[in-house]
């Protein structure tokens, strides 16, 4: 009996247990966060080009509402609150770039609210949460608000834009396929932030270049998803749009680049890698061409990022000398 | 022989102790089926908790005469008669409600709330016991449902019950009545519970503590 005394009776441990592996890196999550929302600099810039100032108070928003909710969440835990690692900042900033353009704010208010307490505390925070938060936040606003989230406004210099939708809903409900160079530019309709090609690939870049983003999802994305538009293209060319047409268009490559490189929810092994960003631009085909939604990106991350431990566990390396 | 529980506590467990939604998690496809409004979740639960009644107390009746390898297809014969009563008594008198609950008035026949009170407990407890245990099931499913259902039809169609509490300027939450509001509101209501319940158990841990050490104390105190 005199035992209880000593049991502790929280139950936390004391030492701080993590699962392998343990690699070092030479930089620590704050200056990644902050590094990350860096490179999504060039993305803001070609939305207010496009889509005017007022999406800054939009993205801004955004931003504020994760803050804001992850520092609530933290103080009912009663965790230490870490807003300034800038990952509650990415997540809202992420989520501004992915709706469309003049979205009502208080809808953005709530979808990242959702995003960072649904999608990411609940989980355990951030290095927890199975899902990337940002497109939780979209998936709940897509269903909370559908027609909102669908409600394009036209952008700033469109020349012979008719209807004010996307590129992707153009060519699924009007057949309609949209040039090349406006769509590498940007000056195409669509979320505050996917439009422009340039931006997102220069933003890409540069965090492929600090290697902060492993290059092995974004090409694996891009190669595969030129693999399994181009068979459909040669298929039918009339019925089918052409490769490239997939690649820039949509939120491909904001996708590739920003939402499925997450460190948290991709697979940490080369060859996971690679079979996650297969199956993603797997996933984005068939729903681009044969499912009911015009795009489909969103959806394929979130579902392949269900699959990352799945894939983690087949693909782990064997132990030297593990038996068969 | 074990020790009986008071007639009270048969009843008053089912409310929280072992709700059947958040405890026993049981009876899940109304549970996120129904509840897009209030009035559908509070039709469902008195549907259900009428059948558990009287199906409970037949049960435990002939408990003693139903072989124990056909138990539960004569379970599944009484449970369907009160469930066919039910259907009809609601497609007579609330045509509109049954229509919105369509399917699942029928599917009461296998909801795992019935089947399991009658399995683990109507089967081996007197009639009286079997009622009071079916009430409180019943009404701890009736709270559950019509909270479930009331949040929802707030969130998603800014009323309960019919009657409009939030603003036109409030958008509603389309997701709230699809689907995934179901799973996120019973994931939510749940998580809640569970925090309840563990503050209270640490609670009652602490004070089993302090309890221990005063008298250690006093007992100490004494030897010197």
């Amino acid at each position: 009996m005199s035992n209880l005394e000593n049991q502790s009776v929280n139950l936390i441990p004391k030492l701080e247990l993590s699962s392998s592996p343990h690699i070092h890196s030479r930089y620590t999550t704050q200056q990644v966060m902050w590094l990350v929302n860096l490179s999504l600099v060039p993305v803001i810039i070609s939305a207010v080009i496009f889509f005017g100032l007022y999406q800054l108070i939009v993205i801004g928003v955004s931003c504020a509402s994760a803050i804001i909710s992850e520092a609530i969440v933290k103080k009912i835990r009663g965790a230490e609150i870490t807003i300034y690692d800038g990952s509650a900042f990415l997540t809202g900033l992420l989520l501004g770039l992915i709706i469309p353009p003049n979205f009502s704010l208080t809808a953005t208010a709530i979808g990242s609210a959702f995003a960072i307490i649904i999608g990411k505390e609940l989980f355990g925070g951030l290095g927890y949460n199975i899902f990337n938060p940002a497109l939780i936040g979209r998936a709940f606003l897509q269903a909370a608000y559908p027609v909102a989230m669908t409600t394009w406004s036209k952008p700033n210099f469109a020349v012979d834009t008719v209807t004010s939708a996307t590129p992707l809903a153009a060519f699924k409900f009007d057949k309609i396929v949209t040039e090349i160079k406006p769509l590498i530019i940007g000056n195409v309709g669509g979320s505050i932030g996917e439009t422009s090609a340039l931006a997102i690939i220069i933003g890409g870049i540069f965090l492929i270049g600090i290697k902060i983003v492993n290059w092995r999802i974004p090409l694996s994305m891009i190669l595969s998803l030129l693999f399994f538009s181009s068979i459909f293209w040669f298929i039918d060319p009339l019925k089918y749009p052409n490769p490239l047409f997939h690649l820039f268009s949509g939120g491909f490559l904001l996708g590739a680049f920003f939402m499925a490189t997450d460190w948290v929810t991709s697979p940490y092994t080369s060859t996971g890698m690679w079979i996650y960003g297969l199956l993603i631009s797997l996933i984005i085909v068939v729903i681009r061409l044969f499912g009911g939604l015009p795009e489909g990106v969103m959806y394929s991350i979130l579902i392949m990022n269900a699959f990352v431990p799945l894939i983690n566990k087949f693909t782990h390396p064997k132990i030297f000398g593990e038996g068969k | 022989m074990k020790k009986q529980i008071s007639y009270w506590k048969e009843f008053s467990k089912g409310l929280w102790e072992i709700n059947p939604t958040f405890k026993q998690v049981l009876g899940m496809c109304p549970t996120l089926a129904v509840t897009v409004s209030a009035i559908n979740g509070v039709a469902m639960a008195l549907a259900t908790t009428f059948v558990l009644i009287f199906s409970s107390m037949l049960i435990s009746t002939i408990r003693k005469l139903v072989p124990s390898q056909v138990r539960i297809a004569a379970y599944i014969v009484i449970i369907a008669t009160f469930v066919t009563i039910a259907d009809f008594v609601m497609k007579a008198k609330f045509p509109e409600l049954s229509k919105a609950l369509g399917p699942f008035v029928p599917l009461i026949v296998v909801n795992c709330v019935i089947l399991g009170r009658a399995e683990a407990f109507a089967s081996k407890n007197n009639p009286l016991r079997s009622l009071l245990d079916a009430l409180g099931n019943g009404t701890g499913f009736l709270i559950a449902l019509t909270l479930m259902g009331s949040i929802r039809e707030l969130l998603g169609n800014r009323t309960i019950f019919g009657y409009q509490l939030l603003p036109e300027s409030f958008q509603p939450l389309l997701i709230m009545i699809l689907p995934a509001g179901a799973f996120i509101t019973l994931g939510l209501m749940m998580g809640l519970a569970n925090i309840y319940m563990n503050k209270k158990k640490k609670s009652e841990i602490d004070s089993v503590i302090s309890k221990y050490k005063e008298s250690k104390a006093t007992f100490e105190e004494s030897k010197a």
